[in-house]
């Protein structure tokens, strides 16, 4: 057989096809991590954890008292809170397969050996976004608890809350992923995190609704995905409205939809020369 | 040709990179069971073939059947049937010795019970087993070699694939290594291994390749390549005064060929005592003079070096 040139475009089309992924093995994958990890919780769980309870502690409480006004009819602090499970779950996933894949693919060329089993790229790389929604679960289910701890859950649907923050997950790590597998050097996880994953931890209201945005501003924080985590989030976890919850969960099924293909598929793109 | 005939066929198999093509029309057919080399010098293919024995790259043009499946066919079945050791050190540094091992065996599928047997099994024939919970960063670069041998054996497969299994390993670790792999041999195995030292091939191969520009220029048993690629004979010049040319006017017609190696010139011949007093007569021989049986090395050398008389 002979491979003719593909038609121009048609290689970014395919990046869109649905990957072959074999979950019991994807799932094997996943388990090596979860090993490593009730190893070593102890030490890694404590940053992650508490970066946003800090945010809750110096911009809730903190900034919170020069506050005064009631936001959406609760205090400052409780306005916020979900919106920091959200970017929670978007960081747990984020780290997850940017820097700590990055490390095991072209350090310690794990995939590499990997592969020569009966694992393939795809496998491999659907193993690594389980886990990642695996953390960010860890993470924002953590920080809800606190959240009721501390009264700041208002709505029984906050029972819902894992569905919306593994959605999350599930649409951020397959975003990271696409970096991963796109990008030639590490030093360049620096452009995604201080022009796309910090503007957006800042701007899709979490700290402040995005009605109070420039006029032009507001459509593109209304397309970022973490402003639909955190609208969900707020939805189940403060106001109880289901409907609102409903179309921020459709919009995120939809968003991860798009970005799962590609994760994968650019990851066997970049292990299989 | 079904799969008892042959552990690895390929036809016209082609695979490049851009316009560079690593490999470049390469035909073979590896026999099952025992040891089958790969020669060549470095940048002649071998891992890029090695690569896509082992379905971690697909062949650009042409087929390649390991084990009697295509390699465009069901991947991860053909890869259970294979036992892989690739060239640079991939072991799982967040894992134990004896981890790398059992989570080998959990990615090919073997159940718990016999994966556990299996790594003790596999631990004693690598010679580690007394660094079974060491971590990888602790083991000397022989260990590491012979743990990555073991791994490639944890599915028990029934070819193995090893892209250079002693590069940059001394003496000793390598007889440990070359030892591991006869009795692998013995077992009924088969055994692909690239190699660019002689005396690996000479030790373990029942037949060998010689690949160079990405294309097999020779092909046998290693009697069968020094018969047809050398003579029974060399004698090596070492000496300043000695050129080629000179070389070439003392001993004539008698030399089968006459060839510059570095610092050295080696003359191919069946009568090399003849030639050898020549050359001492003529004064050639400044630094000395050496009468030995052509080896590996010299077919390896003519294959893939300089060879000024053909």
């Amino acid at each position: 057989m002979t491979t003719t040139p593909a038609p121009p475009g048609s290689r970014l089309l395919a990046a869109w096809r649905w990957p072959d992924v074999s979950w019991p093995q994807a799932l094997r994958m996943w388990r090596r991590n979860a090993v490593l990890f009730r190893r070593g919780w102890r030490l890694f769980v404590i940053p992650n954890f508490f970066e946003p309870v800090l945010y809750l502690l110096s911009i809730g409480l903190g900034l919170g008292l020069y506050i005064g006004q009631r936001i959406m009819g609760v205090e400052y602090v409780v306005f916020i809170a979900p919106g920091l499970a959200a970017a929670s779950a978007m960081n747990g996933a984020v780290f997850e397969v940017t820097y700590n894949v990055y490390v095991k693919l072209q350090y310690l060329r794990l995939y590499d050996a990997v592969i020569t089993t009966p694992l393939e790229p795809e496998d491999a790389a659907a193993g690594e976004i389980a886990w990642a929604v695996t953390r960010s679960l860890m993470y924002g289910v953590a920080f809800v608890i606190v959240m009721a701890l501390l009264g700041y859950v208002r709505s029984p649907w906050a029972v819902l809350a894992p569905v919306g923050l593994a959605l999350i997950g599930l649409g951020f790590a397959s975003l990271g992923m696409v970096v991963t597998a796109t990008i030639p050097r590490m030093e360049l996880y620096t452009y995604f995190f201080t022009l796309f994953i910090t503007p957006m931890f800042l701007f899709s209201g979490i700290f402040f609704p995005i009605d109070r945005l420039p006029e032009a501003a507001q459509p593109v924080a209304w397309f970022t995905p973490l402003h639909h985590g955190v609208e969900l989030l707020r939805a189940l976890c403060l106001t109880g409205d289901i409907a609102v919850a409903g179309v921020h969960t459709l919009w995120l099924v939809v968003f991860a939809a798009l970005v799962f293909p590609p994760a994968v598929n650019l990851f066997r793109r970049r292990l299989i020369v | 040709m079904g799969a008892h005939d042959t552990a690895i066929r390929a036809r016209g198999l082609v695979k490049r990179y851009g316009d560079y093509a690593a490999v470049d029309g390469i035909d073979l057919d590896i026999p099952p069971a025992g040891c089958f080399g790969i020669l060549g010098p470095n940048g002649a293919g071998k891992t890029t073939l090695m690569k896509m024995i082992t379905c971690v790259s697909p062949p650009t043009a042409g087929s390649l059947e390991v084990l009697g499946v295509d390699v465009h066919g069901d991947r991860r079945a053909l890869k259970h049937r294979l036992g892989v050791v690739p060239q640079g050190e991939t072991l799982d540094s967040d894992l134990t010795v004896r981890e790398n091992l059992t989570s080998f065996g959990v990615y090919h599928d073997v159940g718990r019970r016999v994966v556990g047997e299996r790594a003790d099994q596999l631990l004693a024939f690598a010679h580690l087993a007394d660094r079974a919970d060491a971590r990888i960063e602790e083991l000397s670069g022989g260990m590491k070699r012979r743990l990555l041998v073991a791994r490639a054996l944890v599915n028990d497969p029934e070819l193995v694939v090893l892209d250079e299994p002693t590069t940059g390993l001394d003496p000793q670790a390598r007889q440990l290594v070359w030892e591991r792999l006869r009795r692998l041999r013995r077992e009924g195995k088969t055994l692909l291994i690239t190699t660019h030292y002689m005396e690996e091939a000479q030790r373990l191969c029942d037949r060998l390749a010689v690949l160079h520009h990405g294309r097999v220029i020779a092909e046998g048993t290693p009697a069968e390549l020094l018969a047809a690629h050398t003579a029974p004979r060399v004698v090596e010049v070492h000496g300043e005064q000695a050129n080629v040319e000179e070389v070439y006017r003392v001993v004539g017609g008698m030399a089968r060929d006459v060839e510059s190696v570095g610092d050295r010139i080696l003359i191919y011949t069946d009568d090399g005592e003849e030639i050898a007093a020549r050359i001492t007569q003529a004064g050639l021989a400044t630094q000395g003079l050496l009468l030995r049986e052509a080896s590996l090395e010299d077919v390896f050398l003519r294959l893939t070096g300089h060879a000024l008389v053909d």
